[in-house]
């Protein structure tokens, strides 16, 4: 048996202080504000659950995660298969491959909210490329009027701004194949399909579970580009999760509600991501398990 | 099935001028139907290349090969009919075992009751019949590799089976019984099989032919002992056996023929003599090796030059320092010129 020593307590002591001032106490502090009716800095009552009842049967919350999801999921069932198709058409070695991956990684440096600016002039119908070119073809397009037409421009905005990153991600998992894979189907006759279904795809698994896990969280929480593109509208049509609650906190500055719905919010992405982590330490460990007897 | 000829030189670079420049110097080469060959050298001597210029996987800078009559210099390896197997085993992950063995059949659209029993067949050859069933991702080295092989033979009237270093990450326990398993393979099916290794002992236990590679050049084409007895170059001298063959300067002894500059005996002939024995040469002990079944000595002649010997043990061996008298020459001596290339 190990000799036990406390004095390790010590050493994560600082972790444990910091950890407690960036997380722990925020975090209580919002449980606390999710239990309060706060009516003015000196007046505040006790209310329990009230708040978390009064969010979850608030019809502007549920479209909001309904619209939320939605997007989410579009995002992926766009940008990952874009992304691989994007990767395999990249050159794989040469200056050209060079040149390939710095253009492709450009979108991927801009600041959002100046992605967000980009796309607002870009979509306007009287300066905008985009806009203009789509009046000129006779297509009445308005991000600001239509909700269809705001709703498409922030998905195309963040395919826009984010496929690169998936396309980056394949790119490394394709490049990470042996040659001796490819010349072991060029000698079985197989054919360009055959090579994408049995040896591109199969060997990309790790890296999309990646790209899908990041495009996951991150387009779940999207925040600053639809704020700078639409606002939110026309109407509530890109109002996502993060910009309601913005809305509810800082604007309206109902804390108690926004307390008890960023709560919900935190305990959904922390389900998720325990689904998503769950699932890729499975594969994770068969793979090991491959790679033990290999 | 049919003979494969080689005439060619290739080059990675688009215009090769220098020597050091091509990955193989011009060569002609054939491999008989049927042949179990080896190309053996050390890594960066062009066999890779040799190896991927028969299976089509690399198209010859100049010159051309040829499967019998029929020119496959710019043939695909489908259209070569050719069988592969690469240094890491190449398995198709998502495939079960018997999916793995039909894949080539079913992209040769095959049908489906014609895969299962060339399946059935190839996979009681190779012992793979209990596992067709298992995905091919969880198997050991050894039984990924031998569906690498198993998805060459499953084909019929393959043109020649390549091995790449197929052993290199296969465990030394499993290395001879899978070495055996090609050997009665090749002996079942008459197929022609080109091997290439670093490995001399694979080399020689595998194959009828070695062909010894250096620098982009085959230096000696022939059977183990032609290479042990007579290499016909000091690098094959030096790279078969262990340790390899002992090069002096011609002139220690006398009986030199005409334009030799080496003379080159194996550490295996070189034995110990009487004190003064007539030709015999006298060194200085400076190396004493207990090998267990016999004893290495290195002995420095007077000129520096050092002989290594492989001694029995069961004759008494100088020790450190002592002064050995070694037999040199004999019915095994090799004389080789200026350009390390045997006269006699």
């Amino acid at each position: 048996m190990k000799p036990v020593n406390q004095k390790a307590w010590l050493l994560i002591l600082p972790v444990v202080i910091c950890v407690a001032f960036s997380a722990i106490l925020p975090l209580m502090t919002v449980v606390n504000y999710s239990v309060q009716d706060i009516i003015s800095p000196e007046r505040r009552v006790f209310v329990g659950t009230e708040w978390f009842k009064a969010v979850m049967r608030d019809d502007d919350l549920q479209g909001a995660l309904l619209r939320q999801i939605g997007f989410s999921l579009a995002v992926l069932v766009v940008e990952i298969p874009l992304g691989i198709m994007l990767a395999l058409s990249m050159p794989a070695k040469g200056w050209k491959a060079s040149a390939v991956l710095v253009i492709v990684a450009i979108s991927l440096l801009i600041p959002w909210n100046v992605v967000g600016t980009i796309w607002q002039i870009y979509g306007r119908t009287d300066i905008g490329l985009l806009g203009a070119a789509l009046a000129k073809l006779g297509i009445d397009y308005s991000y600001t009027g239509s909700a269809r037409d705001a709703w498409l421009t922030v998905l195309v905005m963040d395919v826009w701004h984010w496929t690169p990153l998936v396309a980056l991600l394949c790119y490394a998992g394709l490049r990470a194949i042996p040659d001796a894979y490819y010349q072991a189907a060029r000698i079985d006759g197989a054919s360009k399909l055959a090579v994408f279904r049995f040896i591109q795809l199969p060997k990309l698994r790790g890296v999309l579970m990646i790209a899908v896990l990041l495009r996951f969280m991150d387009s779940f929480m999207i925040y600053t580009e639809p704020f700078v593109l639409t606002g939110g509208g026309p109407g509530n049509a890109t109002t996502f999760l993060s910009q309601y609650l913005t809305q509810k906190a800082v604007g309206q500055f109902d804390l108690g509600p926004a307390a008890a719905f960023s709560l919900i919010y935190f305990l959904i992405i922390l389900l998720l991501c325990f689904v998503l982590y769950n699932w890729m330490q499975r594969v994770g460990t068969a793979d090991k398990t491959e790679a033990g007897h290999g | 099935m049919a003979r494969i000829d080689l005439d060619l030189a290739h080059s990675y670079r688009p215009n090769p001028r220098k020597d050091e420049d091509y990955a193989l110097l011009p060569l002609k080469m054939s491999f008989a139907d049927g042949g179990a060959y080896a190309l053996l050298g050390p890594s960066g001597c062009g066999k890779t290349t040799m190896l991927n210029i028969i299976s089509g996987l690399v198209v010859p800078s100049q010159g051309s090969v040829k499967f019998g009559e029929r020119d496959v210099t710019r043939a695909s390896p489908q259209q070569r009919n050719i069988a592969q197997v690469f240094q890491f085993p190449v398995i198709y992950d998502t495939m079960t075992v018997a999916e793995n063995l039909a894949f080539p059949l079913r992209n040769r659209g095959v049908a489906p009751e014609r895969i299962r029993q060339r399946v059935g067949r190839i996979a009681e050859m190779l012992e793979l019949s209990g596992q067709l069933d298992r995905r091919a991702a969880g198997l050991a080295a050894d039984a990924k590799q031998k569906i690498s092989l198993g998805r060459g033979l499953v084909r019929e009237d393959v043109s020649a089976v390549l091995f790449d270093e197929p052993l290199t990450v296969i465990d030394p326990h499993l290395k001879w019984q899978l070495r055996r398993k090609l050997k009665q393979i090749h002996h079942e099916l008459k197929l022609t099989l080109v091997y290439v290794t670093h490995d001399q002992v694979e080399a020689l236990t595998f194959a009828d032919q070695v062909v010894v590679m250096t620098r982009g050049r085959a230096v000696q084409v022939g059977t183990a002992s032609e290479l042990f007895e007579r290499p016909s170059h000091t690098f094959v001298g030096h790279f078969i056996g262990s340790p390899g063959m002992n090069f002096l300067p011609a002139d220690v002894l006398p009986g030199a023929p005409a334009g030799a500059a080496k003379l080159g005996v194996r550490p295996e002939y070189v034995t110990l003599a009487a004190p003064q024995a007539a030709g015999a040469v006298a060194a200085t002990v400076t190396q004493r090796q207990d090998i267990g079944t016999y004893w290495l000595l290195g002995a420095a002649l007077a000129d520096g030059s050092v002989v290594r010997a492989r001694l029995g043990g069961e004759q008494a061996i100088p020790q450190l320092g002592e002064t050995a008298w070694l037999t040199l020459a004999g019915g095994h001596t090799c004389w080789y010129g200026a350009n390390e290339e045997l006269v006699a």
